[in-house]
Order: structure tokens, then C-alpha cells, then sequence
């Protein structure tokens, strides 16, 4: 019997639930960190990004008005699928990462964990964020958090996978949609995730999943005047600046985070509460 | 049918071709077919042309100038139309260069209210008439709709056709019929729609614009938003093309407006090329070409900014309709 052929693969992004190829038709090689070849990934352009902001708009309402309930059963629903390609992801956090096979599968078992974490506080986050007001008068003042709309997430350059999921999962339990710029270096894992996101009960559009380069990508998104909240973690160092400034021309939220975030710690609320804005309603009570 | 009725002094052919029911017909039926693949084909590639930066900001200006403000919900208010003719007059409040658009299209009972908010603004006002939008009523009764529109103020009158009458042949009926509203509107202007999603064939569409520019009127109109498919590139290439050819046989220039489904500054810019291309440059005026849209102008005014300020724009910085 011949050997067989290994078929070189070409990804494509993943805006509103489907797969296309980049608008710009361009694509660029992915290879481990001793540099051999694995796939080829969409290099996406800034009409991407504008494709992407426009499909996560359109999915905000179905997804930040579903009930907290719902949100967290579908994100469970993800968390069974991730562990269903379990393999695939520690052969990919493997290569991508330059990690031993045992190192690979405590970080994706650690992803997936992350992910049912985050899965379980979509209906504890309004206990925990939100209060009851005292107040001097005869009202019953409290505060709600609501989801602050479409969130631009750049992804940890390093941590393909972990620190993907770290940053994805709190955006979208917290009832925001997302667009995610992957790891310019290592977005297979993130191209994995959105075909489980595909085959999952996520509704399309909830998180779009962008490859390419960072810096080309990054100062549109946060430009956009339909995004409103921008997280910097995975952003060029020399860029930082620059992304702030124009965030704050159509005055986004922005989630600075040290850049050498380690992903293995134990995670906090920190994430949820950023992108979260709350109201507070003031109601008379009885005469 | 009564064919003498007709206004506009024709060239013998054409003349002849409305003399009575029979030569109509033959007339209607002797128009060549039209190559569906061919002009789907063409259509599709004048679609492919890239219009970039100066280019692309002055057609998203000539299509703000040539958009029909519509608003025919069942809902609508007195409150909504003079919102909308707010936005009419300056689409895009902080940018007081953007043109304002050519109309406000309302139902008949709206249009004293659309009057009175646009006195002095050159905005036109039309208003659909004839048991808009199926058409399915006497005569009579569709006459009293237009007199009562064009008796409000209405400058613009958007008739339907009897797609009914149409369909089953009695074109006579359906000329008889333009031609008297037509009657009706005195100096307010014609737009015939012909409901192209209901015609169902490319030679049916092509039959129906001739049909309507025979029988006097100003524009020939795709639809009326109520029907699915609506506005597409090519039954307006087919329309185009008709208003082109009745300008090489008498003269006149009379104009096409697509409607319904035109919700995106690309799409837009399409149809923009297509007029250049198929009828021609003269027809890039709000007079002869105009998008009836409700939609369309945020996008219109969002890219518009996207143009000016280098990046791109969200629906949370223009009005909500």
C-alpha cells in the first residue's frame, strides 16, 4: 500500500456562524515554533473586520436577550464539544506552543475547565455585580448589569488556546458578542474553536473568529464607531497607544491587561465586570 | 380601449401601436425577447466594477440626491411623516453639505402633512395611489385615490398597474387605465409600478415598461416593497433599457425607479453604474433615475462618513426610522 498523502490545509475566518475566505483572498503559512509547516490560515483585511463587527451586531440582541439560564446551557453545550476534539487541540496546542504532549493536555483540559467556569456564571452574574441600593426616600433603587454590546478582543499572542478561551468565554458569558483576533503566530487552535463554536448551540455571529495580522487588523477594530468595547490583550506592544487613542474617539471600553498575563492562574471576575456596564432603576414603592 | 386619450404626440410607429387593442398587442408581442442569461450575465458584471474614494463619495452624494424617503406601513403617523421629512430636508444633521433627497413618498392620507413640513424645500412629495399596493379596485375608486392625493398637495403620484389585467392578456385595460390617472394627476408626476416580482418573466417586464411609457408615464417603477423579489440589477437593466430606446424613438427622456430591497451603499452604487452604462450619463439625475428606499440613506449617510473621517461608522450616530 502507498503512503498516504498529507493534504495541506487552508482555513478560512469564521463571520456569522459561517466560514468564508478572506474578502482579500489572501493567505499566510502557519508553521510549529522549529518552524515546519502545519496549515495555511486567511489572512483577514479590514472589510473582514467590518463584515465581523456587522454580524456580531446583528447577533447582540437574540443573544444578550436570551436568558441567563439558556446562555449558560449552550456555553455548556460548547464545553462538551471542546472535550469531544480533545485530541485534535492537544496535537495543535502541541505544535503551536513548542509543549511536550503531557504539558499540551493540562493546558486544553485546563481550557475546557476555564470554559465550564465561565459557562457557570452567566446566571450568577447578576446576583454578584448587581445590588440593591439603599437610598434616602421612598424608592426601591437597584442596579443591573447589562452586556455592553459588540467587544473587539485581540487574543494573546502566546497562549494559543488557554488564553484564547480565557479571553473569549467571559465576553460572550457576560451576554456580549464578540470579534476575536487570534494569535498572529499560533490561530489554529482558535480556527479549531470555531468550528466547535459552528457545530455547537452558539448562534452565529456570537463570536467571529479572525486571522491574520494583529497590527493590520486591531487599529480598524478599534476605530469602529460599532464596537464598543475593545480588550488589548494580545496587541502589538508598539500599538498599545495608539488602539487606546482611537478607542477613545468613540469612547469604547478598553481592557488593559498586562501583557504577560499568565493564563494558568486560577481566574477571577475581573473579566466579566469589564465588560459590563450597570443600571440602575429607581422605582417609588408604596404610599 | 380608448385610445386617442393619449397626450404626447408619438412617432407614426408608436402612434399606430395604441391605436386599439389589436395593434397593442402586436405591438407588445413584437418587441424582441430578452436574453435572460445575457443580461443576468451583464448585470452581474457591471456589478464587479470598483468605485473607490472620490468617485465612490460622489456617488453616494448623486444617491443621496436621488432617494424617495419612504415610509407606507399601515402604522404610519402624522408624527413619523414630519420625522421623516425632517430627515428629508438634512439627512445628516452635523454634516449640513450632504444633499437633501429628491422626495417623501407617503400614503395619500399622509401627504397634507409631508406638504406642510416641506413648503419651500424643493423636496418633492409623492404619494402611491390606485388601492396601492395590489390595485385590486374599480377604476373609479382608483381615480378618487390619486384626484384625493394630487388634491393634498402631491407632486408625485406612484400608480400600480392591474398586474391582474396584465397577465391575462386585457393590456388595453391596463393602458386605459394609466392613461386616466394620468388624466387625474394634471401637473404631478407619473411613476407606473410594475411589480416586476409579479410578472414573472424578463419579456413580461420589458412589455410592461413599453405598455407604461405609451401610455404617458413620467417614471416606470420595479415595485412596491410588498412583494418578494423586489428591485433586482437586472429587471432594471430591462427597464433601462426601454426608457433608452423610447429616447432614440421620440425624443423624450423619461426615467426608472427601482424600489424595495436596495438597502446597502454597494448595492446603490451598482445600480448607479448600470444607468450610466446602459441608459446613459444623462440619466444620472434625481429628474430620471431615483431609489425608493427607506434604509438605504443610513447606509448612504454611515459610509458616507466612513469616507470622511477613515473609519468605519455604526447605525448608533444616525437616526433611527
Amino acid at each position: 500500500m502507498s503512503e498516504r498523502i498529507s493534504v495541506a490545509k487552508t482555513y478560512k475566518l469564521y463571520i456569522g456562524g459561517a466560514f468564508p475566505r478572506s474578502e482579500s483572498g489572501r493567505s499566510y503559512p502557519v508553521t510549529d515554533t522549529k518552524g515546519a509547516f502545519l496549515a495555511n490560515a486567511a489572512q483577514g483585511s479590514r472589510k473582514d473586520a467590518r463584515d465581523a463587527v456587522a454580524a456580531a451586531r446583528k447577533a447582540f440582541p437574540g443573544w444578550s436577550g436570551a436568558t441567563a439560564y439558556n446562555r449558560g446551557q449552550v456555553l455548556y453545550r460548547v464545553a462538551e464539544v471542546l472535550e469531544g476534539r480533545r485530541e485534535q487541540f492537544v496535537a495543535e496546542v502541541g505544535a503551536a506552543e513548542g509543549v511536550a504532549v503531557k504539558k499540551a493536555q493540562a493546558l486544553v483540559d485546563a481550557a475546557i475547565d476555564r470554559w465550564v467556569w465561565y459557562a457557570g456564571w452567566t446566571d450568577k452574574i447578576a446576583t454578584v455585580l448587581g445590588a440593591s441600593n439603599p437610598v434616602a426616600g421612598p424608592y426601591f433603587s437597584f442596579s443591573v448589569p447589562e452586556p455592553t454590546g459588540v467587544v473587539a478582543v485581540l487574543a494573546p499572542q502566546q497562549s494559543s488556546l488557554l488564553g484564547l478561551i480565557s479571553v473569549v468565554a467571559p465576553v460572550v458569558a457576560a451576554g456580549n458578542t464578540a470579534v476575536v483576533v487570534a494569535s498572529q503566530d499560533r490561530p489554529l487552535p482558535a480556527v479549531t474553536l470555531s468550528e466547535v463554536l459552528a457545530t455547537s448551540d452558539l448562534p452565529g455571529g456570537v463570536v467571529n473568529v479572525l486571522t491574520g495580522r494583529t497590527a493590520e487588523i486591531a487599529p480598524w477594530l478599534a476605530s469602529h464607531a460599532d464596537v464598543n468595547a475593545l480588550d488589548l490583550t494580545g496587541a502589538p506592544e508598539a500599538l498599545r497607544a495608539d488602539l487606546e487613542q482611537s478607542a477613545a474617539g468613540t469612547v469604547k471600553r478598553v481592557l488593559r491587561t498586562r501583557p504577560s498575563e499568565d493564563f494558568t492562574r486560577e481566574p477571577d471576575l475581573s473579566r466579566i465586570r469589564a465588560f459590563v456596564e450597570s443600571k440602575t432603576v429607581w422605582h417609588p414603592i408604596g404610599v | 380601449m380608448a385610445a386617442t386619450s393619449t397626450a404626447p404626440s408619438l412617432p407614426p410607429a408608436l402612434a399606430d401601436a395604441v391605436r386599439d387593442d389589436a395593434s397593442l398587442r402586436r405591438f407588445l408581442h413584437g418587441l424582441p425577447g430578452v436574453d435572460q442569461v445575457g443580461v443576468e450575465q451583464r448585470a452581474a458584471g457591471l456589478g464587479t466594477r470598483s468605485i473607490k474614494k472620490a468617485a465612490k463619495l460622489w456617488a453616494i452624494d448623486t444617491a443621496i440626491s436621488m432617494v424617495d424617503l419612504t415610509t407606507l406601513e399601515g402604522a404610519d403617523t402624522p408624527g413619523k411623516v414630519r420625522s421623516l421629512a425632517a430627515k428629508a430636508r438634512r439627512p445628516d444633521p452635523e454634516r449640513p453639505e450632504v444633499p437633501k433627497v429628491a422626495a417623501v413618498c407617503v400614503y395619500p392620507d399622509m401627504v397634507a402633512t409631508a406638504v406642510q413640513e416641506l413648503q419651500g424645500t424643493g423636496i418633492n412629495v409623492a404619494s402611491v395611489a390606485t388601492a396601492f399596493p395590489s390595485g385590486r379596485s374599480s377604476l373609479k375608486v382608483k381615480l378618487e385615490d390619486t384626484a384625493f392625493a394630487v388634491d393634498a398637495g402631491a407632486t408625485e403620484i406612484d400608480m400600480v398597474i392591474d398586474r391582474g389585467a396584465f397577465l391575462s392578456g386585457r393590456y388595453g385595460q391596463v393602458f386605459d387605465e394609466i392613461v386616466q390617472v394620468k388624466h387625474a394627476c394634471g401637473d404631478a408626476h407619473l411613476k407606473v409600478i410594475l411589480e416586476t416580482g409579479e410578472l414573472a418573466t424578463y419579456d413580461n417586464v420589458r412589455r410592461a415598461s413599453w405598455l407604461a411609457l405609451l401610455a404617458g408615464g413620467d417614471f416606470i417603477k420595479t415595485s412596491t416593497g410588498k412583494v418578494t423579489p423586489a428591485a433586482t440589477l437586472p429587471v432594471t437593466h430591462v427597464m433601462l433599457q426601454a426608457v433608452r430606446d423610447w429616447r432614440t424613438q421620440t425624443g423624450q427622456l423619461r426615467g426608472v425607479k427601482p424600489a424595495g430591497g436596495i438597502r446597502a451603499t454597494k448595492d446603490a452604487i451598482k445600480y448607479l453604474v448600470a444607468v450610466h452604462e446602459v441608459a446613459g450619463p444623462e440619466w444620472l439625475t434625481p429628474d430620471l433615475f431615483r431609489f425608493g428606499a427607506s434604509t438605504l440613506l443610513n447606509d448612504l449617510l454611515m459610509q458616507r462618513r466612513t469616507q470622511l473621517e477613515g473609519h468605519y461608522s455604526g447605525p448608533d450616530y444616525v437616526t433611527v426610522d
